[in-house]
């Protein structure tokens, strides 16, 4: 499996106090940890434990993931914009791999 | 500053657009848009065609699943046309090439050849499909091990290359060879019955299409949106998988993948779709 790599959608242009849409998807294979290989053994889990979405330093979403999310989890939510700046999400792995991206949005 | 957060289902923001329950077995009256782009699930039928109207699987979905369709980012079947991507530029092979050596772009090479695929291959002297068609690039143009069904990088680059084609109109040309008794062969597969349930293709997509059966709404059973994600599997379909999961339904012993059969077949549904969008990676229940 290739390493994770996020996807955020957010839209370029806000008007002040609009709510907005937000996306996102990190492709993952999320092991549960509760299969078992071919020859019997556990497959370790491995899977993204936290999620995150701040705007300008500040916390706008956050949600603890556990095994029994299906593979590439997918978010959409909404935020309030208020002022121009940029989100920034970071995913957290299992195996302490932080995965970020971020996105401006210019408010008018 | 303050901010709402709100979680939104996305079913449940949805639900309000339109109710579809096992009342309203009848193909929905929308109009599918990808990214903002229209594409064709309602087109005239070709001549000789038992239909009127050929209809795209997708007006047939609950309003989730054709939901997911209608945006790139929520189509789970496009991370597989990205793995598609990558494999177009891996080198691979004793020719040290990749598929984009020889073909460049892909965005401009491939725009609207999977919308004419099967096309009669002179060489083989039988028709060949986007599969087929990488297998053989493969081995005599890179050097590299064909495909074999359904492994390998065969259904993401598949899914790749057809997805060039997003919202073109299929159509085939079937004056080249002897692509015309290809057809013939499959319009005879089709109306065939087959397996302890004595069903052929036309039981369900012809005679019974728009009806219930059990919980599946019956549809046309075009193949415009292959490969398709199916969110049973959870995974990219194959339209060959996918005709042999049919005949397999049927309770008869099922044609291997690319054979005569299921290649004819091929054609003559294909051809049945004449007209509709290319809408690979199509997302189906």
């Amino acid at each position: 499996m290739a390493a994770p790599k996020p996807r955020v959608k957010v839209p370029k242009t806000a008007s002040a106090g609009d709510i907005i849409t937000i996306k996102t998807l990190i492709s993952h294979t999320m092991e549960s940890g509760q299969r078992k290989d071919k020859d019997g053994k556990p497959i370790p889990r491995k899977i993204i434990n936290k999620f995150t979405c701040e705007f300008n330093g500040q916390k706008v979403f956050e949600c603890d993931l556990d095994p029994a999310i299906s593979a590439n989890p997918f978010f959409e939510f909404n935020a309030k914009v208020n002022e121009s700046g940029a989100f920034k999400f970071t995913w957290v792995d299992d195996d302490g791999s932080v995965y970020s991206s971020e996105s401006k949005i210019e408010v008018k | 500053m303050k901010k709402t957060v709100v979680i939104s289902a996305l079913a449940a923001a949805l639900t309000c657009a339109g109710a579809v329950g096992p009342a309203g077995a009848d193909p929905v009256d929308e109009q599918l848009t990808i990214d903002g782009e229209a594409m064709i699930t309602r087109a005239k039928a070709p001549e000789g065609h038992p239909f009127d109207e050929v209809l795209s699987g997708w007006l047939f979905r609950t309003v989730e699943t054709r939901a997911l369709e209608t945006d790139s980012f929520t189509n789970p079947g496009m991370l597989e046309v990205e793995t598609g991507e990558a494999l177009w530029n891996k080198v691979e092979g004793t020719a040290g090439k990749s598929c984009a050596s020889c073909h460049g772009d892909a965005a401009e090479s491939m725009k609207g050849v999977a919308a004419h695929y099967p096309k009669w291959d002179p060489e083989t002297k039988r028709p060949i499909n986007i599969e087929l068609q990488i297998n053989k690039c493969r081995e005599k143009n890179m050097g590299a091990e064909p495909y074999a069904f359904d492994k390998g990088g065969q259904k993401p680059l598949t899914a790749y290359i057809k997805h060039q084609s997003l919202g073109m109109p299929v159509s085939l040309d079937l004056s080249e060879g002897d692509m015309q008794s290809w057809w013939d062969k499959g319009k005879e597969r089709y109306y065939l019955r087959t397996g302890q349930l004595n069903l052929s293709c036309a039981s369900c997509h012809e005679v019974s299409m728009g009806k219930m059966i059990r919980a599946d709404h019956l549809s046309q059973g075009q193949i415009n949106g292959f490969p398709t994600y199916r969110l049973k599997q959870g995974h990219l379909i194959s339209v060959h998988n996918r005709f042999r999961g049919c005949i397999r339904d049927t309770r008869a012993s099922y044609p291997k993948a690319f054979s005569d059969e299921l290649m004819a077949l091929e054609v003559y549904v294909t051809w049945r779709g004449t007209g509709l969008s290319v809408e690979t990676p199509a997302v189906r229940q």
